[in-house]
């Protein structure tokens, strides 16, 4: 789970980690009032929504006058900022966060990650703040510091100096830095947080260490244990069709194609849209309906998938392992009672009691146009929807 | 043979008298595993399945010789059992649970890590379907009667996805060893790599066949240990080539967050390291009957 800027600052403030004065606005008055209020010169009107590079984007404003603030707020406020890293549809801004500004020394680049090779977690730094961890990774991979942490002993105090004077911290910000760096391991650990990004970290003029931006993201399966974390959840910035999916326990990513999926098992779901792509088509979305195809699950899988208007044939495979095929079947057809396609639907059933299964949709006189392997299955789905859209 | 078990492993299963638990208890007595008990805490001294229940893993294992132990204990708590496992003297553990908070297995792995290597545990999951030796014993969750035995060692993230293969390769004639699952999420107790080596040492097991999929270094680790240290033929599947990056698919570790995680690279590398490639998930069984007739 993703959360904003100003709710991680929030969460990390109580960890003691040094942030500046900020206020979170819903209209440019607001703005106005807290940039006012809060009597810097500079400030930074940023746009909150679940994303990185918002900068580039134009989603973080410097403004120096009433005027420039109330701008800024107007032209963000309402609109979809488009990212590097939103994809083309962009993410609606509806809150913006001004923030006091800050005669900047320098620039750091920290994050808290799993690290899947060592399986534990890993503080990644740099003293080249500012930029994207990939582009450090590969334009200055020499500047990227690592350090190991053992779960048992979590982040030890010399661990957080050696970071903090490999970064070139002088002696007067070491202690800062200790305190900021073990903070933030400990949240991490203590709310189950998946990655912990502060970039940039900055050294201020009066030589204050503060988290100028910062990104939390939270491991789902632990989110049953931090009911406070949980509800920091902002549905508007998910795809409703993902929101909706998680709503039935069904796992949803909607992508650009044309070619709806439902499948049983996360792995032969990619790989089904693996075939779809070989065969010259693209999938529409993935679908992981699960073990159990009872009738209601799939005819909400269905609705699911029909309500992206791009879809022009429906593709359904399904490895009945434990379950049956005559079950899945009547599962199928009984959906197709309630749920109005309007596409074709081709369907490729495998495992125990297929040829009962197959039978079965044959009889029903449903129009199924059904498959035998996988590779047929893509070809027919590819063809019926090249078919529909020509 | 096979790796890991056999019809004579003693196997436990944690979470017994669970829904989850008994179905797939007698699912596994049916297809001839040889169960000897189970631990539920509370209700220690009851039968079940005609089965003895314990409290704890240690009076399970004293009771009955148990070697092995497969985890159907709900999430929150699942983390805890794998450790009980370990601590209590299980040689093989199989966790089923899915949605295991990513910390807990961090916290587990490192718990392993305090036994001497000859009472070590070896896990594999979570999140997996479980290991099945075809004609001998299941440990898993897995659909037994599509598995046919014979002389090719599998391992692969996903449940639906094994079954797809193992189905494809049995039509083509072809039999499994052992077929391992080492699960879909981020922290697994034994990964593509681990389970080679054990493949690799088995005199029954001729080849190997990879099944793998976006996000983590698991398969281009496979790929390295496949062209330096293994004798026997390997191919591999990588799922996932239309995965956008940064987008969870359905599995918590099928996520592409750096670089050399998406499926063009990984088979990139499995093609370096001389691993025959399965071209589309059509060609399990094609794929992997060139690579045995030239064995």
């Amino acid at each position: 789970m993703h959360i904003h800027e100003y709710q991680a600052k929030e969460v990390l403030a109580n960890y003691g980690i040094q942030i500046q004065p900020g206020t979170l606005v819903y209209s440019p008055d607001q703005a106005v009032a807290a940039y006012n209020s809060q009597g810097s010169t500079v400030c930074a009107v940023k746009a909150q929504i679940h994303s990185g590079a918002r900068g580039k984007a134009g989603g973080i404003r410097l403004c120096r006058s009433n005027d420039e603030v109330r701008r800024a707020a107007d032209e963000m406020l309402g609109e979809k900022l488009v990212t590097h890293q939103t994809g083309s549809a962009g993410k609606l801004v509806q809150k913006l966060y001004v923030e006091a500004g800050v005669d900047i020394d320098r620039e750091i680049y920290l994050a808290f990650v799993l690290d899947r090779a060592k399986q534990r977690h890993v503080a990644v730094a740099s003293a080249e703040g500012g930029m994207e961890i990939e582009q450090l990774a590969q334009e200055k991979p020499e500047s990227i510091l690592r350090i190991s942490i053992d779960p048992a002993s979590g982040m030890r105090h010399f661990q957080a100096q050696e970071l903090a004077f490999g970064l070139g911290l002088g002696p007067d910000l070491v202690k800062q830095a200790v305190s900021t760096f073990r903070g933030l391991y400990k949240a991490m650990i203590e709310l189950d947080a998946s990655m912990v990004e502060i970039n940039p970290l900055v050294v201020t003029r009066d030589r204050r260490l503060i988290a100028l931006d910062a990104k939390m993201e939270f491991d789902d399966n632990a989110l049953f244990r931090h009911r406070e974390v949980a509800e920091l959840r902002d549905m508007s910035q998910e795809d409703p069709r993902e929101t909706a999916a998680s709503d039935h326990d069904l796992s949803y990513v909607g992508l650009d194609g044309d070619i709806g999926c439902m499948i049983n098992g996360a792995g032969l779901a990619m790989a089904t849209m693996d075939m779809i792509k070989l065969s010259g088509g693209e999938p529409a979305n993935f679908l992981d309906i699960g073990g159990g195809a009872s009738p209601e699950r799939v005819a909400k899988a269905f609705e699911l998938v029909l309500q992206d208007g791009n879809v022009k044939a429906m593709l359904v495979n399904i490895f009945a392992g434990i379950n049956r095929c005559d079950w899945i079947a009547e599962g199928l057809i009984k959906a197709l009672g309630v749920v109005d396609l309007g596409v074709p639907l081709v369907v490729r059933l495998s495992g125990t009691n297929v040829e009962e299964g197959t039978q079965m949709l044959v009889d029903s006189g449903l129009p199924i146009i059904m498959a035998d392997t996988l590779a047929d299955a893509a070809q027919k789905a590819v063809a019926a929807a090249q078919k529909q859209g020509g | 043979m096979s790796i890991l078990i056999n019809k004579d492993t003693k196997i436990l299963i944690q979470g017994f008298t669970g829904r989850i638990g008994t179905f797939h208890a007698k699912e596994m007595l049916e297809y001839g595993s040889n169960v000897v008990g189970g631990v539920t805490p509370g209700k220690g001294g009851q039968a079940h399945l005609n089965l003895p229940v314990f409290n704890t893993i240690k009076e399970a294992v004293d009771a009955t010789g148990a070697t092995a132990s497969i985890v159907f204990v709900p999430a929150a708590a699942a983390a805890d059992s794998i450790m009980e496992a370990a601590d209590g003297g299980i040689k093989y553990c199989v966790a089923i649970t899915d949605g295991i908070p990513a910390q807990d297995m961090i916290r587990v792995k490192r718990f392993m890590l305090r036994y001497p290597k000859e009472r070590k545990m070896i896990l594999t999951g979570p999140n997996c379907a479980g290991s099945i030796t075809p004609g001998e014993a299941m440990l898993g969750i897995m659909p037994g009667h599509i598995y046919e035995p014979g002389r090719v060692g599998v391992v692969g993230r996903s449940g639906t996805l094994g079954y797809e293969a193992a189905s494809q390769m049995k039509a083509e004639g072809i039999g499994i060893s052992t077929s391992i699952g080492i699960g879909g999420d981020p922290i697994n107790g034994s990964s593509h790599r681990d389970i080679m080596e054990l493949f690799e040492q088995d005199p029954d097991t001729d080849a190997v066949m990879i099944i793998g999929e976006i996000g983590g270094p698991q398969e281009a680790e496979a790929a390295e240990f496949a062209r330096d240290h293994m004798t026997k033929p390997v191919a591999a599947y990588v799922a996932g080539l239309t995965a956008p990056k940064g987008r969870r698919m359905g599995h918590a570790g099928a996520i592409i967050s750096g670089k050399g995680e998406s499926a063009s690279e990984k088979v990139e590398i499995f093609k370096e390291a001389g691993v025959a490639i399965v071209p589309n998930p059509s060609e399990f069984g094609t794929t992997m009957k060139d690579v045995v007739s030239k064995l």
